[in-house]
């Protein structure tokens, strides 16, 4: 069976990316799942830590991993992890390399693609093969189409959308081959990194892509100070906090937590959306939510068309009402 | 320094948008502008070249009717267009779209190129970072801002992770993000000076690249998932909250 890559995030403690579980089931349905990795040296010297992410690798289902040390890690943006896939996919001859759809994993695809001269999908909900060819399913426009793509060229480079949704049982390796590369680039051409401010993960709020819940607020929520109502909120129902690109825009919000056609798109079991009208290019990044609850003053406001549970009310009065009442069930339960 | 901006022609937002279920392409009859990530990163270069002596060139890869993107994007201020047309094109994947958007650029030559992060119809987010690849060139991609020097420049780059302080060296590709600048609105003189201002048509042929047509990626089968339908609506009479805690239970989401 042919080699199936997989790009896989290790945090300088070590710490594997949790994208990891979903490509490596998904590189299972296909052929063979290597695992790659660039990091520093720091983590391949480290013998302990190496046989930790082989076996961690391994149980997600890596018949093998590659390594590869790079000095640029964190230094050069993309180099490290394309030199890594290049290596990897020629050294094995892959037929397809899967990464997550993240901002750095769908450019990394792009440059890899040229790269290898391979052919290009973004944004796959699933992969299948089908005979000798990978079919990958896209949900287009918000999810108003689902279309499926076939690759006939070689190597198939995919990348695919987050999710936390049932992951295909995988052989297990309890000790994946362990490949250790040093790369050593000259002529590198990519932007230069000279600093890093991570985000401020809300505590232990679940990452919005993926994310079980979702409650989001708009510019309905009046201030950023009272945008705080959506965090009481999602804390209560163990929920990611979203926002609409007016509430982005005035400052109630980070740009990371826009939903809709120029934000993140989620698929949760539940959104709410809080004082959002529900424009059409919030209802594409939600609108294939399972239930949909809306709350606004306004009773023509579009968002109801679309909402399982709409209520004509004012969120200050609502939402207090809804996080006690969801208190009194856990404090009964 | 010569600037290109990268210009899409695509279907409105505003509008429903359809898929022709036989092609799997994107139904481009019906309303359609200038992707409005584009016109941001058009302000990032009209705002480089009010303080800087700069040449401004919009470039797209599209069909006929893409020229309106790129006589919008003249009325703002660009200076002179490249509309690469061809019906060889049509269906082209986004190898192939990178593949002939760079050897446009080499033909007209760059100091930087602008692109959007991200387009509103394909949502590829690649197109920069292959455009770079192909021209051998450095990249910063994702940028909130930007400050261009004269060899250089610097930009504050997003990733769900966090976000990067990048320096480049030029000529390099970058794309921006809707939170880099606010497009700037056409003046009447503008419109109407836009008129007179170069557009220059380019097929395969002049570009030199394959004409066979590349089709890698194939579209096997395309359906519309069923639209969505209004389900309970009520109006708060004072125990709206409550009521929808007992939905959430009944549906065994709290
Ligand atoms: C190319 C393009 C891309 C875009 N991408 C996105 C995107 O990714 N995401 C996105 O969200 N938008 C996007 N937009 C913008 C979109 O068109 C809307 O402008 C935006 O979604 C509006 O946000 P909003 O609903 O918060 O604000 P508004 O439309 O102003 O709605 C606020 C709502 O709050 C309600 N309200 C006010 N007070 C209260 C109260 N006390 N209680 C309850 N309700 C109250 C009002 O009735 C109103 O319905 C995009 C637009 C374009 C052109
Ligand atoms: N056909 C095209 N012509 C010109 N520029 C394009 C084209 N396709 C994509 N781009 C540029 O690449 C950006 C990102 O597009 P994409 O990678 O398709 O999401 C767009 O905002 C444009 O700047």
């Amino acid at each position: 069976m042919s080699h199936i890559i997989t790009l896989i995030d290790i945090t300088p403690a070590g710490e594997i990316a949790n994208t990891a579980a979903q490509l490596l089931s998904a590189a299972a349905r296909l052929g063979t799942p290597v695992a790659v990795a660039a990091v520093r040296a720091e983590i391949t010297n480290n013998r302990q830590l190496v046989a930790r992410i082989s076996e961690h690798l391994g149980t997600l289902g890596a018949e093998q991993v590659y390594l590869v040390a790079s000095e640029h890690v964190g230094v050069i943006m993309h180099w490290p992890q394309l030199e890594a896939l290049a290596t990897a996919a020629t050294t094995l001859a892959a037929s397809g390399v899967l990464l997550c759809n993240s901002i750095e994993g769908r450019e990394i695809a792009g440059r890899l693609a040229v790269r290898l001269g391979g052919t290009l999908l973004v944004d796959a909900l699933d992969v299948r093969q089908d005979n000798d060819r990978i079919v990958a399913t896209h949900s287009i426009f918000g999810g108003s189409y689902l279309v499926d793509a076939a690759v006939t060229g070689k190597p198939a480079i995919l990348t695919l959308r987050q999710s936390t949704a049932d992951e295909t049982p995988v052989v297990q390796h309890p000790v994946a081959t362990i490949n250790i590369l040093d790369t050593d680039v000259a002529g590198a051409h990519s932007a230069v990194i000279e600093a890093f401010h991570a985000v401020e993960a809300g505590a232990d709020r679940p990452d919005l892509r993926g994310a079980r819940a979702v409650v989001s607020g708009g510019r309905g929520m009046q201030s950023r100070e009272q945008f705080a109502l959506v965090e009481q909120l999602a804390a209560a129902l163990g929920a990611a906090v979203g926002a609409s690109r007016a509430a982005v825009d005035a400052g109630f919000a980070e740009q990371t937590t826009q939903v809709g056609q120029t934000g993140v798109t989620v698929s949760p079991e539940l959104y709410v959306a809080l004082g959002i009208s529900g424009a059409i290019q919030h209802r594409a990044g939600m609108q294939t939510a399972s239930t949909i609850v809306a709350i606004n003053t306004d009773a023509n406001a579009p968002i109801f068309d679309i909402a399982d549970f709409g209520i004509v009310g004012d969120v200050f009065a609502v939402v207090p009402q809804l996080i006690a009442a969801i208190a009194a069930r856990d404090s009964a339960a | 320094m010569k600037i290109v901006v990268l210009v899409k022609h695509v279907p409105d937002t505003w509008n429903e948008r359809t898929l022709d279920l036989n092609t799997g392409w994107i139904d481009r009859t019906g309303a359609a502008v200038i992707d409005e990530i584009n016109e941001r990163a058009l302000e990032v270069a009209l705002a480089y070249q009010d303080s800087h002596d700069a040449e401004v060139v919009v470039l797209t890869m599209g069909p006929e009717q893409a020229k309106d993107s790129l006589r919008k994007a003249l009325a703002m201020g660009a200076d002179s267009a490249v509309h690469v047309l061809d019906p060889l094109l049509a269906g082209a994947d986004l190898v192939r779209t990178a593949t002939v958007l760079a050897a446009a650029l080499r033909q007209t030559g760059f100091g930087l190129v602008i692109a959007g992060n991200e387009s509103t119809d394909g949502r590829g987010g690649v197109i920069a970072s292959m455009v770079a690849e192909l021209l051998g060139v450095s990249q910063a991609t994702n940028l909130n801002s930007v400050v261009i020097g004269v060899d250089a420049l610097h930009g504050e780059r997003a990733t769900e992770a966090g976000t990067l302080t990048v320096s480049s060296v030029l000529p390099a590709v970058i794309s921006i993000t809707e939170l880099s600048a606010t497009p700037r609105f056409a003046t009447f003189r503008n419109i109407m000076r836009a008129k007179k201002k170069p557009v220059v048509v380019m097929t395969l042929a002049d570009l030199a690249v394959d004409t066979a047509p590349r089709a890698d990626a194939i579209t096997l089968a395309a359906q519309r998932t069923p639209a969505r339908a209004a389900g309970i609506k009520i109006v708060d009479a004072g125990d709206a909250g409550t009521e929808l805690a007992g939905f959430l239970a009944g549906k065994r989401l709290i």
